[in-house]
């Protein structure tokens, strides 16, 4: 049966983590997403699921535990903001070189340092370009409402044992606090099942196990990195996602994730209402980048709007992705100040003159 | 091995260990140490019960060495990683090994705070009062006046600060159980050190807290002397600073 919820962004990913069979979750509070420490500390599933749920003395532990977690093949979660998810960047790069499965959930606040509590996107390049030391990259999901906060953790939990790779959850200021109708997941079992490669104790049958990421060996460490390349090429072919919404005709098309793609749609819906083909091109996998999709998407475009809460990160990968063909432009204010639709329709009509 | 009669054997090496050469300079406490472990875990029958966290320093390649799941932890994170796994895995044996800088430079908020919380693993930190694996720069527990290739001209500690005795700010932590401080310079402190480890392991059953051994090991290759001039020094130099013997036992302070 349905189970429908007026929630919180940040709300719905925790009990979505509840739902979704994690066994651990270890953060450290920090706003706009401390509700998520919050609210399992209140839900206290240990009692319900046998989910851990423990707040960690810095962020620099909390993904540490994680990492100690996930050797043992468990489902674990973490959260934070942007300069708590600066903070984890060492023990990312950790986990992804050692191929652990892990759910990190960063609902972006304006930086750079402290910043401010408000809403942004200028993390991009951090998420989607691995962030901490090394050839690495995480696997990006960026929700624009809170009903894909909620399904997104199963999501990235099935995505990050598939690959033995951590998945970020991109998330926003806005997307974080805003309460949504939202129809809860069901409820799955935790992992029953031990992973061959875990650390879970030696037993008879098998080999010892081993998590590292060290090799002494330059050669192993290079087939290691080609091992990893080989695993990101085949994300690239085998998961990108997207929403391509009025863009079969359109001349101009915003480019956007997150709260900035709702915002654009808005504005998408204006434009047509005043005689603008404008379409919206939202990509749901930041990294692996949507780009065939998109330039699919833009093959009757004019021009690309590139819409973001940054001075402009995403239009990179947008402009690589149509080789640079169209016109792209970027738009969008930043260091915590959310653009509004009108201006967005205006940034499409520049396009015009 | 079969020319040796079992009624006079009086030592083989733990059949935990994998048999791999052990990388340490010959003369270093390590290899005392890490052979301590695997024997205690042989003993009381825990192989596939154990899973052991390597730190970053001269006991990183401690996977090589043993024949259980171990997991390698970034610089000083041992215990967050060991918390992790022991919060997922409660029923199982965890411990960590670790340097003085892994543990208490890089490391001390994390061995703080989960001694503080009580986490019920065995903590297994070695105290050669440099760092080892790096070429012998000043360690947080480098003693005053001692010389390293970051404190050339002895450690200063109007400008360096002084040596951290972190055990017994442990010792005085309520999540700690079981803490004490140990050395491996002769074959009767070997034996003390074998005992705490094997307390160690045995008070993981009771789920009481944290048990953390000190071992006061010295660092030939990083003091720049023969082992035996290393021992030598550490005994008339560190132990004034790091006395030997229990602090904390079944969670009553004995000093
Ligand atoms: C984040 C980080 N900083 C610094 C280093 C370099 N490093 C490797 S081992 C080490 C010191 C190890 O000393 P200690 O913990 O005393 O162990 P020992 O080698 O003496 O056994 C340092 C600073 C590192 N690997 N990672
Ligand atoms: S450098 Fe020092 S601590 Fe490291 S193996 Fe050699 S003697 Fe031991």
């Amino acid at each position: 049966m349905k189970e429908l919820r007026l929630m919180k962004g940040n709300e719905a990913i925790a009990e979505a983590a509840i739902r979704a069979g994690a066994d651990a979750y270890f953060g450290y509070p920090i706003t706009p997403q401390s509700e998520i420490l919050e609210y399992l500390a209140d839900q206290n599933p240990v009692e319900t699921t046998g989910m851990v749920v423990l707040q960690a003395e810095s962020e620099v532990a909390a993904i540490n535990m994680v990492y100690g977690a996930a050797s043992a093949g468990r489902r674990v979660m973490t959260s934070s903001s942007s300069p708590g998810i600066s903070l984890m960047t060492e023990g990312i790069s950790y986990l992804a070189g050692a191929e652990l499965p892990c759910v990190i959930v960063n609902v972006a606040r304006g930086g750079p340092g402290l910043g401010t509590i408000q809403p942004s996107q200028a993390d991009y390049f951090q998420s989607t370009r691995g962030g901490g030391h090394g050839d690495y990259r995480l696997l990006v999901l960026a929700p624009a409402s809170v009903q894909e906060m909620a399904d997104f953790v199963a999501l990235g939990f099935d995505l990050a044992f598939k690959y033995r790779n951590p998945v970020l959850i991109l998330s926003d200021g806005v997307i974080g606090q805003m309460m949504e109708k939202v129809e809860l997941p069901e409820f799955r079992p935790r992992r029953k099942e031990n992973e061959s490669w875990a650390t879970t104790g030696k037993t008879p049958g098998r080999e010892r196990n081993i998590i590292t990421s060290l090799n002494l060996d330059a050669c192993i460490h290079e087939q290691h990195n080609i091992k990893l390349q080989a695993k990101y090429r085949r994300m690239e072919e085998e998961e990108t996602r997207c929403e391509a919404i009025l863009c079969d005709d359109a001349e101009y098309i915003a480019v956007a994730y997150g709260a900035s793609a709702r915002i654009s749609r808005k504005a998408v819906e204006q434009a047509r209402e005043q005689g603008i083909r404008a379409g919206l091109f939202r990509p749901v996998t930041l990294f692996p980048f949507p780009a065939r999709e998109l330039k699919t998407a833009a093959k009757n475009a004019k021009g690309l709007l590139s819409v973001e809460m940054s001075a402009g990160q995403m239009i990179e990968d947008v402009r690589l992705a149509v080789d640079c063909r169209i016109p792209v432009k970027h738009f969008g204010r930043y260091g915590g100040v959310v653009h509004a639709p009108g201006e967005v329709l205006e940034a499409i009509k520049t396009f015009q003159v | 091995m079969e020319i040796i009669s079992k009624e006079n054997l009086v030592y083989r090496p733990s059949e935990l260990l994998t048999g791999a050469t052990f990388n340490f300079c010959p003369g270093c406490g390590h290899g005392t140490v890490v052979r301590l472990v695997m024997e205690v875990v042989e003993e009381m029958g825990i192989q596939s019960e154990t899973i052991g966290i390597s730190p970053v320093g001269c006991s990183v390649l401690l996977y090589d060495f043993y024949n259980i799941d171990v997991i390698q932890a970034a610089h000083g994170r041992a215990t967050a990683v060991a918390t992790g796994i022991k919060r997922v895995l409660p029923e199982k044996y965890v411990f960590t090994y670790q340097g003085d800088g892994d543990l208490a430079a890089i490391g001390t908020g994390e061995t703080i705070h989960t001694c503080n919380r009580g986490e019920n693993i065995a903590v297994i930190f070695i105290n050669n009062g440099i760092y080892g694996m790096t070429g012998g720069q000043m360690a947080p527990t480098t003693i005053p006046e001692m010389k390293t290739s970051t404190s050339p001209r002895g450690r200063n500690t109007d400008t360096m600060g002084y040596n951290l005795s972190i055990t017994e700010m442990i010792a005085r932590l309520e999540g700690a159980y079981y803490v004490t401080r140990q050395a491996v310079h002769n074959s009767a402190a070997v034996r003390k050190t074998k005992r705490a480890i094997r307390m160690a392991f045995e008070n993981q059953k009771l789920n009481k807290g944290t048990s953390f051994i000190e071992v006061v090991s010295s660092c030939n290759s990083g003091y720049k002397m023969t082992p035996l001039q290393a021992n030598r020094w550490m005994e008339e130099n560190m132990f004034p600073y790091y006395p030997l013997g229990d602090m904390k036992v079944n969670g009553v302070l004995k000093v």
